[in-house]
């Protein structure tokens, strides 16, 4: 028997395809079949009406913490992917420091099995460039990529060592894959809990300055240029490291990197009140660094959203703010921040936005999806731009609430997410 | 006494928060409050049936017997928890360790703790009054207040005196109470030290920024002078104590060319011969005894009006006229 949907007169953006106007999307057995005018449903079909709204290519997040194995309390593979679904998301990369870390083809391939099983957003897992994530010596990359791990990366820590970095980087090179960094000098931010400035020294709050991270990004930009392999950067917080990342692809060096909705739209300033939903690591900055990391995303030197999804369980964040962990969850708010706060305030366009979401996670970590071309995944993610909401934490799907976006009132919001032509959520 | 209005608001979590008029009304309440503390029986009436938790999870001897004398004089019901010995080191978290105590039916909490916002958080969770006691590098109000009270004293109001914060103001709740409180009153406020220990863009508070003690006493009408702390050595901040003393020590020597006579004060413990020689200590231009005297005296104002007493009322309080 076969499985068809035709999502029926929305406004299909599509720019992997330079394609936006009123069409049809026909989805046969997992796959897309065709875009088009007018297309008549086959008998067997499913219809949705997407009549006043906006079909494009899946979403995709490739830097997520599921926190399974090891963290469960917090978020299971299996509710984050539901979250990714609820946010809009039909595909996450999930990080790999668990507990215990997934650093060998064992780990990495029942993290994918998991994600299979949960049914909702598709879970790639990412693998750990150390073993133990110790950032001593490589984890076993090509088994690890064989047992279905998408990219490599120790995020959450840093490589430190610049000669570990620059063996992975070569390392990777036979897999095609890329070495994604968490880029942070640990040595210039010990016990660093927020940004360095006035707001740290005012609240007696031990900063990491900026310097830690733009040391770190400088640092693989140039051992990328040394070796030719693609380093990710991750979570891209600083104005220098914004430049320093311009300035490389303008050599021509092989770098992606990402910014987070957070630091997209919030100052260290948010850190007010020793409030924990607003720590995360990197942490808010000034307003000239979310100036400089929303140019980036708009002249493409960071090439895409991610939201560093990272669930802690409410308990854990109510504390003093020293002891509380880093990280917010942000699957579930992205597309409401990046519409309300990013794309409507001009800072880049619809198409760019579904880019950054979309196109360039698929083609940068060789993922399925990224596009509505015939033939390819049908993953397919419907908004609804006009959809006035208002963000309420304690109907997250995810299994954790720590946001900094609590009762922030949005514009524009998932109205189905599409995997493999299941409808995995629907609003 | 109305319970219900505290002039100071629920909580003293720091200086930052307050007003001028405030943190003036807190010193002037403990002028009749000093007088407790001279007399033979040291007993006032005034928070008779009151009960308060001494919570330090941090070690501390000065700070908490200070409360404790000034809890006590004022006929509080008093308990003192430390951190080693409590429900805390078998993993008990803060929030549940102070509704716990809630669910006993306490008035008061006097705090200290070793994370930065910690008063505040526990300020925000039970109905409790809460005093900081210090938290992490953030604030230690009463001691702030203390030094302005004891600065009054020896010179008079606050307004237009240099004063100036000598030592590690990096790590120093100390040294925020002091300069907020300060300012407010409108004092200019400098720091001094060496820039490894002076926090980023402290500036931006309103302070002067010096890195020699020489030109701080040059310009200063007062020096408060912090411990700096031996485990600073370990992290590198400076090579050496010997190097610190020689540096940065506030010697008798250096307050010899002094253009004035500078008023010495140190929030204790000291370590003679490091960030303060012997003669300076003893010396006397040094307040540093008077300090600890007043710190009963301001805490006793602080415990007086959290529990709602009127700055006006605390002579007939005292005397039993109003409890």
């Amino acid at each position: 028997m076969s499985d068809t949907t035709l999502l029926k007169g929305g406004r299909v953006l599509d720019p992997s395809q330079v394609m936006d106007g009123t069409l049809d999307v026909l989805l046969k057995d997992g796959l897309i079949v065709s875009v088009g005018d007018a297309i008549s449903a086959p008998e067997d079909a499913r219809t949705i009406d997407c009549t006043g709204l906006l079909v494009t290519p899946g979403l995709i997040d490739v830097h997520v913490h599921l926190r399974e194995p090891g963290g469960e309390h917090k978020e299971t593979i299996a509710t984050g992917a539901r979250s990714a679904a609820a946010g809009g998301f039909t595909a996450v990369c999930a990080m790999p420091n668990t507990d215990p870390p997934l650093d060998d083809p064992a780990s990495v391939g029942w993290v994918l099995a998991e994600g299979k099983r949960a049914g909702a957003a598709r879970v790639y897992p990412t693998g750990c460039i150390s073993v133990d994530r110790a950032g001593e010596r490589l984890a076993p990359v090509g088994e690890m990529i064989d047992a279905g791990a998408v990219a490599i990366t120790d995020d959450g820590s840093p490589i430190m060592k610049s000669g570990l970095m620059r063996l992975a980087l070569d390392y990777a090179q036979s897999f095609g894959i890329p070495v994604a960094d968490h880029p942070e000098d640990l040595s210039l931010s010990p016990a660093g809990q927020m940004n360095e400035g006035l707001m740290s020294t005012r609240m007696g709050l031990v900063g990491k300055p900026n310097a830690s991270e733009d040391i770190h990004i400088i640092r693989d930009l140039l051992l990328a240029e040394l070796t030719g392999g693609h380093i990710h950067l991750q979570h891209v917080s600083t104005r220098w490291g914004v430049d320093a990342i311009r300035q490389a692809k303008a050599r021509g060096v092989h770098v992606t990197a990402e910014a987070s909705p957070h630091h997209l739209v919030l100052t260290d300033e948010a850190v007010e009140g020793y409030r924990t939903e607003a720590k995360m690591n990197p942490p808010l900055r000034t307003a000239e660094d979310v100036e400089a990391v929303r140019a980036g995303l708009a002249d493409g030197s960071l090439d895409h959203i991610a939201t560093d999804h990272a669930p802690h369980h409410y308990d854990e964040k109510e504390a003093p703010f020293a002891e509380a962990p880093n990280g917010i969850v942000g699957l579930e708010t992205a597309v409401g921040i990046i519409l309300t706060r990013v794309v409507d305030e001009g800072v880049i366009d619809l198409p760019t936005m579904i880019e950054r979401m979309s196109c360039h996670p698929a083609k940068t970590f060789n993922l399925p999806g990224g596009t509505l071309a015939p033939g390819g995944v049908a993953d397919v993610s419907v908004l609804d731009l006009s959809a006035e909401w208002t963000v309420d934490a304690s109907n997250f799907a995810s299994k954790s609430r720590n946001t900094p976006f609590d009762g922030w009132a949005l514009k524009g919001g998932p109205a189905y997410t599409i995997v493999g032509g299941r409808i995995v959520w629907e609003r | 006494m109305n319970p219900s209005v505290s002039p100071l608001g629920k909580d003293l979590v720091g200086l930052e928060s307050l007003s001028r008029e405030q943190i003036l009304s807190i010193l002037d309440t403990a002028e009749p409050f000093k007088e407790i503390s001279e007399r033979r029986i040291k007993k006032v009436p005034v928070l008779r049936g009151k009960t308060i938790v001494n919570l330090f999870f941090e070690a501390s001897t000065r700070t908490r017997v200070s409360f404790e004398f000034a809890e006590k004089r004022l006929s509080a019901d008093t308990v003192n928890i430390s951190s080693s010995g409590s429900s805390v080191v078998k993993g008990e978290t803060l929030v549940d360790t102070a509704r716990n105590l809630e669910a006993m039916r306490i008035d008061m909490v006097v705090m200290r703790h070793g994370a930065s916002g910690a008063a505040r958080f526990l300020g925000e969770r039970i109905p409790s009054n809460v005093i900081n006691a210090g938290d992490g590098q953030h604030e230690h109000p009463t001691q702030g207040l203390l030094d302005l009270l004891t600065i009054r004293d020896h010179k008079g109001p606050i307004d237009g005196l240099k004063v100036c914060i000598v030592g590690d103001v990096l790590h120093s709740r100390v040294a925020r109470s002091n300069i907020h409180g300060l300012m407010k009153l409108g004092a200019e406020v400098a720091v001094c030290g060496p820039p490894t220990l002076l926090p980023y863009e402290i500036a931006g508070l309103g302070v002067k920024v010096f890195t020699r003690v020489e030109e701080a006493i040059e310009w200063a009408d007062v020096l408060n002078i912090l411990r700096l702390q031996l485990e600073r050595m370990q992290g590198g901040y400076v090579p050496s104590l010997r190097e610190y003393n020689r540096i940065w020590g506030v010697t008798s020597a250096r307050l010899k060319v002094a253009p004035r006579e500078i008023l010495i004060l140190h929030p204790g413990p000291m370590n003679r011969g490091v960030e303060i020689d012997s003669d300076v200590a003893d010396g006397p231009h040094s307040v540093i005894l008077n300090q600890v005297t007043n710190g009963v005296a301001v805490r006793m104002a602080v415990l007086y009006l959290l529990a709602g007493g009127q700055p006006e009322s605390a002579e007939a309080a005292k005397q039993g006229g109003d409890s």
